[in-house]
């Protein structure tokens, strides 16, 4: 039985074996229609998470399966004291799979350690959400056609953005991959990120204004720069608007760039780049559950031919 | 100088870090035994101009040797039998502890569900970094005791 706690649980054989299953749904929904038929994803979340939890549920009602599960802890048995270990070994009774989203980290990992069902980590606090990083992995694959061989800009909050960790250290497994990171000096990617990159000589650059590299980038990921990251009201006011995806940036970029952002935005990319063609963001939400259904389907061992 | 004597069975600890010796007794569960035990502090060393040493009248097997690694692995042991030193072990750090620290993160389930064992794994040999099982968080040398 394997459960997903990061992403970098899978090899990158595995990856690619998840990622052509995804396309493959995408392809042909129908022929998946039923794989689950009679089997319950329960869904085991203790903090808000709308988008996660209804892009699990999807998967696994589009899969033919069912869905139970709680979406705050409040209306949980954890709100009378219940450790995770004992909620997941009753989960197990009722359920063939879990996506678990706690505000703890390691919270998946004491789930797992304990379960009799696959347990997916659905995000562990500021710790890992490798479900996110298969997201923007598999719109890497599906809109650029592969996953090596381009030079991927990350801009915005990179200091505590756990999404652009994650896919750094998934993507770093790709040849040919170079990073361009766009911050504030305030928000820089974390020492331990540069460290490793330079171990194993990967080339990148650290910029302020995402101007200054839009046109050299394949690829372009953005977080949100929340003010109250910033040390003080002038700098923030300084800095904010480098970090805002306009038209006018756009028009400056090549033709192929991809825009992706993990969601939800909030007015870091403007509303009219979401006509541009090359804003994917939308369909990453939509490669996120393809991915997800493969990934239930991997973990229940559900044949693939089966369909 | 203090004069300590002879063991006749048991094991020296040697080359302890200065004011170490105290954390190690407490560690090693020592104070639970009925053993002799005799803690030297702050001798004098060619190597670290200070050092502490510890000489204990047990069974070496008794001891929790990843323990004692994890604490300190520069540390050598003595066997002693028949007072004489039969043994010089040198002591590798442990791939995994348990229950030695307490993870810090307060975001870390082991803060609110305390039944966890508090498990580190070696993420660095060379440079001495443990990560919490959990969480990852990271402990260094600097960081024990």
């Amino acid at each position: 039985m394997r459960h997903l706690m990061s992403p970098l649980d899978f090899t990158t054989e595995e990856l690619d074996e998840l990622f052509d299953l995804a396309a493959d749904i995408e392809i042909d929904p129908e022929k998946y229609a039923h794989v689950c038929d009679g089997k319950i994803l329960a869904t085991a979340f203790y903090e808000p998470s709308t988008r996660t939890r209804l892009s699990f549920e999807a998967a696994m009602l589009r899969l033919g399966g069912k869905v139970i599960g709680f979406s705050d802890a409040g209306s949980s048995s954890a709100a009378k004291g219940e450790s995770v270990s004992d909620t997941i070994k009753v989960i197990s009774q009722y359920a063939d799979i879990c996506a678990m989203r706690h505000p703890k980290e390691g919270a998946a990992f004491v789930a797992a350690s304990k379960s009799e069902i696959p347990v997916i980590n659905a995000g562990d606090g500021g710790h890992q959400h490798p479900t996110q990083t298969l997201a923007d992995l598999m719109t890497i694959r599906s809109m650029h056609g592969k996953l090596d061989g381009f030079k991927i800009g990350l801009c915005g909050d990179l200091k505590f953005g756990r999404t652009v960790h994650s896919l750094i250290n998934a993507l770093v497994r790709y040849d040919d991959i170079s990073f361009v990171f766009i911050s504030p000096p305030e928000l820089r990617v974390p020492d331990y990120i540069t460290d490793m990159l330079k171990e194993k000589n990967i080339p990148y650059q650290e910029v302020i204004k995402l101007e200054d590299v839009i046109a050299d980038l394949d690829m372009l990921y953005m977080t949100r720069v929340q003010k109250e990251r910033f040390f003080n009201e002038e700098d923030y006011v300084r800095l904010k608007d480098f970090y805002i995806l306009t038209k006018e940036k756009m028009d400056l970029a090549s033709k192929d760039m991809l825009v992706l952002h993990p969601l939800p935005r909030v007015n870091e990319i403007s509303v009219e780049v979401d006509e541009d063609p090359r804003a994917c963001y939308f369909k990453q939400v939509k490669y996120g559950m393809y991915v997800r259904m493969a990934l239930i389907m991997t973990l229940l061992e559900i044949d693939t031919e089966a369909g | 100088m203090l004069n300590v004597g002879k063991i006749e069975e048991g094991f020296v600890l040697d080359h302890i870090q200065a004011g170490k010796s105290m954390s190690i007794y407490e560690h090693l569960g020592l104070d639970k035994m009925d053993c002799t035990v005799a803690i030297i502090k702050n001798a004098r060393s060619k190597i670290m101009g200070k050092k502490d040493i510890l000489k204990v009248e047990c069974d070496i097997d008794t001891l929790d040797l990843n323990v004692l690694a994890f604490i300190d692995h520069n540390i050598t042991i003595n066997v002693i039998k028949a007072g004489e030193i039969i043994e010089k072990r040198s002591l590798k750090l442990p791939k995994e502890v348990r229950n030695v620290i307490k993870c810090r993160n307060p975001r870390c389930i082991t803060s609110i569900e305390q039944e966890l064992p508090h498990i580190f794994f070696l993420a660095d040999e060379e440079k001495e970094i443990y990560r919490c099982k959990y969480c990852e968080e990271k402990y260094s040398q600097k960081d024990k005791f």
